[in-house]
């Protein structure tokens, strides 16, 4: 992966990461994150071909309990740190219905 | 301050023989003095402390034991819920947020009879290695106020080394114990992997993440480790076992342990903390250990497996703070743009830096370059500590490249300050436990500390080491 990051991969990432980067700040990003890669390149020297993927320190198995009622956090404390609690749920503004 | 101050505020505490209030109250009287210049506390608890303080004298007058940690204060990093009180990671998107639960950590040691004094600064969402990225300033290293204190626990590492706590709980996800207390010259412990619950602790990267203790010395850490350990059926991740005692490791000494010393390690220690790495070899050799050259071959692409597995983590988990059912909102005209305006408002630089590499790093076309990569070298780093623990019980490595730098000395170089993490990262990325123990000074005085790394469930091990270093630190003043 030698190919320099561009800018117009940077504006993707930002928005698959729903942030707002204006032009200096996607400049500042965009050269921040190549030198980065570029360092981060040193594992390419690497044969990994038969090296299996570790995403977990040990090995994990699924915990299970019994299909019976927990106490559950209080709604009503819940919602008082919600920026916008509306009748016991969290408000939000229109997500159909404006052009993207 | 090399003395242990938990154990006897405890045994005190305990037999009656000191009011947990006047404990406290000492405490509190060092931070009105120097809090103002250090700043290691996203907020102090005075009220909340001095009743709970009551509360513990109340019981040993009325002939009940309040626990091991009975009137012990005690300082908490700001990513850990307190319930009803601000839990801000140090960034402005969590600002007001009050966590309608307790982090287990803070039920334990609620339940041990400790007092909580605070809430201390780090880097934003524990993502830093000099707490710089704090939205609330830095934190100063009481130990040279031009200095950093170490990140991103920089807070709790600096709250010890102030004496405003006897001890605090920080959260190491690449260092950010153990950095900052070998920077402030205090003993900071990363624990086995799913040795302390991670529930009610705000997650960075969930599979690298882990809470643990400072303290000023090697018995307090062993307590303070004790008292927070063990299963938590309410991570899944949490070890299924009792924690065992360490508390004979303390006495044990070395004789007869086999210590590694890494011969291909990556280099850029200083050459004043490689002295003292070397001293302490020689000191645990004079003790009856014998030294063991091993290799690592993985150790210097711990960084880089590290910086792309550590972001991509974290771009997944911080994507909750979407402005919905806690925390800052920015208004907007529909929930994209509200999404996207509070993100960018409410993260700091390094934080929408981390993101966008991890979410670059994930993304198609470059997850197998980059992620999948990653995930390869993480096994092989675990292979080869694997195989070096066949001949070896523990190995020695610098907690920290060099002494406490000074403020912005890096801020401007993200990679410059990634290179802090070198030499903790790796027992991160195998889940294996490893500590930073004081050990003398370096340039301009200030302390360096000692990384001892174990393999998995090696406390034992890793703590008679550290008793060992820190009674030849001791004899050597």
């Amino acid at each position: 992966m030698s190919d320099r990051i561009t800018s117009e991969v940077v504006a993707k990432v930002a928005r698959l990461s729903r942030l707002d980067l204006d032009d200096a700040e996607l400049a500042a990003a965009t050269a921040q994150l190549g030198d980065m890669l570029d360092h981060f390149a040193d594992i390419d020297a690497l044969d990994l071909s038969s090296v299996e993927p570790m995403t977990q320190p040990f090995a994990l198995v699924n915990v299970m309990r019994d299909d019976v009622e927990q106490p559950t956090l209080d709604r009503d404390e819940v919602l008082l740190a919600a920026p916008d609690p509306v009748d016991g749920r969290f408000g939000v503004p229109p997500i159909l219905g404006i052009e993207p | 301050m090399t003395a242990g101050q938990i154990r006897p505020i405890a045994n005190s505490v305990r037999s009656g023989a000191a009011r947990a209030v006047d404990v406290l109250n000492g405490y509190l009287a060092r931070i009105d003095a120097r809090e103002a210049e250090i700043n290691a506390f996203n907020l102090v608890l005075h009220d909340e402390a001095r009743e709970r303080a009551e509360v513990i004298d109340a019981e040993v007058a009325a002939g009940r034991d309040p626990g091991v940690l009975a009137g012990v204060p005690i300082a908490l990093k700001d990513n850990m819920c307190t319930r009803g009180v601000p839990t801000t990671c140090s960034s402005k998107i969590l600002q007001d947020w009050r966590p309608p639960y307790d982090a287990t950590v803070v039920q334990r040691l609620a339940a041990a009879g400790a007092v909580i004094v605070g809430k201390t600064n780090l880097d934003e969402f524990a993502m830093g290695s000099s707490t710089e990225n704090s939205a609330f300033g830095p934190t100063r290293n009481p130990l040279d106020v031009t200095r950093v204190p170490g990140g991103s626990s920089g807070g709790s590492a600096a709250a010890v080394a102030a004496g405003f706590a006897a001890g605090s709980l920080g959260s190491d996800t690449g260092g950010s114990i153990r950095q900052p207390a070998a920077l402030c010259g205090v003993v900071g412990v990363k624990p086995t992997y799913g040795t302390v619950s991670r529930l009610g602790l705000v997650a960075f990267a969930s599979s690298l993440d882990q809470i643990g203790p400072f303290t000023t010395d090697v018995a307090d850490a062993a307590l303070l480790l004790e008292a927070i350990a063990g299963h938590d059926p309410g991570d899944s991740t949490s070890i299924p076992k009792p924690f065992p005692s360490l508390e004979p490791s303390l006495t044990r000494g070395v004789e007869g342990l086999r210590i590694g010393r890494i011969t291909d390690l990556p280099g850029g220690a200083d050459a004043d903390v490689q002295a003292r790495v070397d001293a302490a070899f020689d000191a645990l050799a004079a003790a009856g250990a014998t030294i063991v050259d091993v290799t690592i071959p993985a150790f210097t692409y711990g960084l880089t497996a590290y910086y792309l597995i550590a972001p991509a983590e974290a771009s997944s988990n911080l994507a909750r703070y979407d402005g919905v059912r806690y925390g800052m909102r920015v208004a907007a005209a529909d929930t994209n743009a509200m999404y996207s305006a509070t993100r960018s408002a409410g993260f700091g630089p390094e934080v929408r830096r981390r993101i966008m590499l991890g979410t670059y790093a994930l993304s198609a076309g470059y997850y197998d370059a980059y992620y999948g990569k990653a995930l390869k070298v993480r096994r092989l780093m675990a292979h080869d500590f694997d195989a070096a623990y066949a001949d070896v019980d523990v190995v020695l490595t610098p907690a920290s490249p060099s002494v406490a730098f000074p403020f912005g000395s890096k801020t401007s170089d993200p990679l410059a300050m990634y290179l802090c993490d070198t030499y903790t990262i790796p027992s991160n990325l195998t889940g294996h436990p490893a500590m930073s123990v004081p050990f003398g000074t370096g340039a301009d005085g200030l302390p360096v500390g000692v990384q001892v790394l174990a393999p998995a469930l090696g406390e034992a091990t890793m703590f008679a080491v550290a008793a060992e270093l820190e009674r030849a630190a001791g004899a050597a003043q």
